[in-house]
């Protein structure tokens, strides 16, 4: 029968085996070999979009690579789906934008940021999501 | 109640009650915003609506850890806590940061990352109040007359919580970065270290409950957390299949988290065997309700309904739509949720001294604040299968869809009315108990 102290053993060895594991993983994970993201391409204006993504948390609404809110549609390939003078419509409108029945809160976004926001959600679009990207994508309709 | 300074759990457990409350109003506006009836809009938009619901969620789960800590460690170490007027001090700085974040995200002060939107600057400050907060616990272990494995699993839960949000304030430039290390708080939160949480406080209960020997329950849970780790940690990875990062997780996570059930099984069977085999029969019975409930729910809402949608095959069209929500409602319900109503409902009458075990109000605040919380549930499932269906197989649009599955959020509304008149039972309950007294140290606890 086990005793307390197999028991304990057990715990801390397992937790200490798979943390160890789980470091080296994300070490793999990130090295460039490994890059899905074209990482290299993150320049100032992409970085400038996720600056505004964030202080506007658009992600208590939509999802992107299928992570948020769930109350507005996806924006991974929303660039392919909608185009650029769409998004840049969306984020400059001087009302807020409720074309289908749900309103978005109005940004008037000046031309620099919705610029910075269209170069963020292009490298978003970009990304190899192992699949998932497909899912979400107009190709996949094919 | 055996030492004085545990009457200081009181406090953080009313304030539990007034943030629970909160969630639920905002979970409200939520749920209205998604049949149409938006009239808050410009005062309150679904992302404000929205962070404060998980935020309120979050900090009045950590309220009620913190206040079951400075209720059982006590006990546990047989010794006064080594501060009451630094644990006040923890819990008005804890409330002022709590209330300073949800006014902010009224008017846009956060970080849009979700389940993490407190602003930097207020990081700060949960870092030096966590840091209080595990200097009075350590302490009070410390110069205590015995360590026991209940008191140290809590207490091993609570400082490995407390790292883990550190990883949630460095800042990256790439969105696949951000969303890696910010599971690292939140997956390894709630399907790690607060597992040893909940474990450490139903351990407590078991042992308080059932009167079954503390050597069996602590051997078992040991097992129980055990098994946690050993899934929950690489399980981490079913977060990774489809955000950028490399394919190997589609295998890690895919069978890791396949076997963290395994963790929320054995800690139900254990509360089962263990309320089977115990001899004494407390006359708390709200107590032992919520205690049981809590397992056998938690297994099915973050076991079963997470092993529904975690293999990547599965993930790959579920990812990003309701059925996320459905399995997060009733996963934080029975894991966390319901064993804090649980240790307020066993303690309260012990720090009060009003022995309200079996009142009538009392259990239909349990079963109608559990079927609402089933009802909500089934509605988010359907609601997210239709998603999956009609937007990911069919290529329907997103607010097409949303119209076509806007009946079953009126299913949600009306659940949620059952649920929020449960918790408002619940908390009349708390209050007709009354404050604190020192009259109750050293009652007879049948």
């Amino acid at each position: 029968m086990l005793s307390k102290s197999q028991a304990r053993t057990f715990f801390l060895g397992g937790t200490l085996v798979t943390f160890l594991v789980f470091i080296a993983l994300t070490v793999y994970s990130f090295q460039p070999k490994n890059d899905q993201t074209n990482h290299d391409k993150i320049d100032a204006k992409v970085i400038r979009g996720k600056e505004i993504f964030e202080a506007n948390n658009c992600m208590g609404c939509h999802t992107i690579m299928g992570e948020g809110g769930y109350y507005a549609p996806e924006l991974t390939k929303v660039i392919d789906r909608r185009g650029e003078a769409f998004v840049k419509t969306v984020l400059q409108s001087p009302v807020p934008w409720g074309s289908r029945g749900r309103k978005m809160v109005k940004y008037e976004m000046n031309d620099v940021d919705a610029d910075a926001m269209v170069a963020y959600l292009k490298w978003i679009g970009e990304l190899d999501l192992n699949g998932f990207d497909r899912v979400v994508s107009p190709l996949s309709k094919d | 109640m055996k030492y004085k300074s545990q009457k200081v759990a009181y406090w953080f457990f009313a304030l539990c009650m007034l943030l629970f409350t909160l969630q639920i109003v905002y979970g409200f506006i939520m749920g209205f915003a998604r049949i149409g009836m938006d009239g808050l809009h410009d005062f309150i938009p679904f992302n404000t609506a929205r962070a404060v619901h998980t935020n309120l969620l979050v900090v009045w789960l950590l309220t009620g850890f913190m206040g079951a800590a400075y209720y059982i460690i006590p006990e546990e170490a047989q010794t006064e806590l080594v501060s009451v007027k630094w644990a006040y001090v923890q819990l008005v700085s804890l409330a002022v940061v709590g209330v300073v974040a949800i006014v902010g995200y009224h008017f846009n002060y956060w970080e849009g990352r979700k389940f993490l939107e407190i602003p930097r600057e207020l990081d700060y400050l949960v870092v030096v109040n966590v840091l209080l907060f595990l200097g009075l616990i350590l302490a009070t272990l410390y110069k205590g007359k015995r360590r026991t494995t209940t008191a140290l699993v809590l207490t091993m839960g609570l400082v490995f919580a407390a790292l883990l949000y550190l990883p949630g304030m460095i800042w990256f430039d790439s969105q696949v970065t951000d969303s890696f290390f910010r599971w690292w708080v939140v997956h390894l939160w709630v399907e790690g270290v607060w597992e040893l949480i909940m474990g450490g406080i139903l351990a407590y209960l078991l042992i308080k409950l059932t009167g079954v020997d503390r050597e069996v329950i602590e051997k078992w849970l040991y097992v129980i957390v055990g098994l946690t780790f050993l899934s929950g940690i690489l399980g981490t990875g079913h977060h990774y299949y489809y955000i950028g990062v490399n394919k190997i997780w589609l295998v890690v996570g895919g069978i890791f988290s396949a076997l963290e059930p395994l963790a929320f099984l054995a800690m139900a069977l254990f509360a089962m065997y263990m309320y089977r085999k115990g001899e004494k029969s407390h006359p708390n019975k709200i107590a032992l309700f919520w205690t049981i409930g809590a397992s056998i729910v938690s297994f099915i809402g973050a076991g079963l309904l997470g092993f529904a949608h975690t293999l990547p095959q599965t993930n790959i069209y579920t990812h990003g739509t309701l059925v996320t929500a459905m399995h997060g409602h009733y996963a934080f319900w029975g894991a966390y949720a319901m064993i804090v109503l649980a240790i307020i409902s066993y303690a309260l009458p012990n720090m009060t001294g009003r022995k309200r075990y079996n009142f009538d109000a009392g259990h239909y605040a349990f079963w109608l604040a559990n079927i609402g919380m089933l009802g909500m549930t089934v509605a988010f499932g359907v609601a997210g299968v239709a998603q999956v269906y009609l937007e990911r197989i069919m290529k329907l649009d997103f607010m097409d869809v949303q119209n076509e599955i806007s009946i079953h959020f009126i299913v949600l509304l009306l659940s949620a009315t059952m649920f929020a008149t449960g918790i408002v039972l619940y908390i009349i309950e708390f209050a007709k108990h009354g404050q604190p007294t020192d009259e109750a140290l050293n009652m007879v606890e049948e």
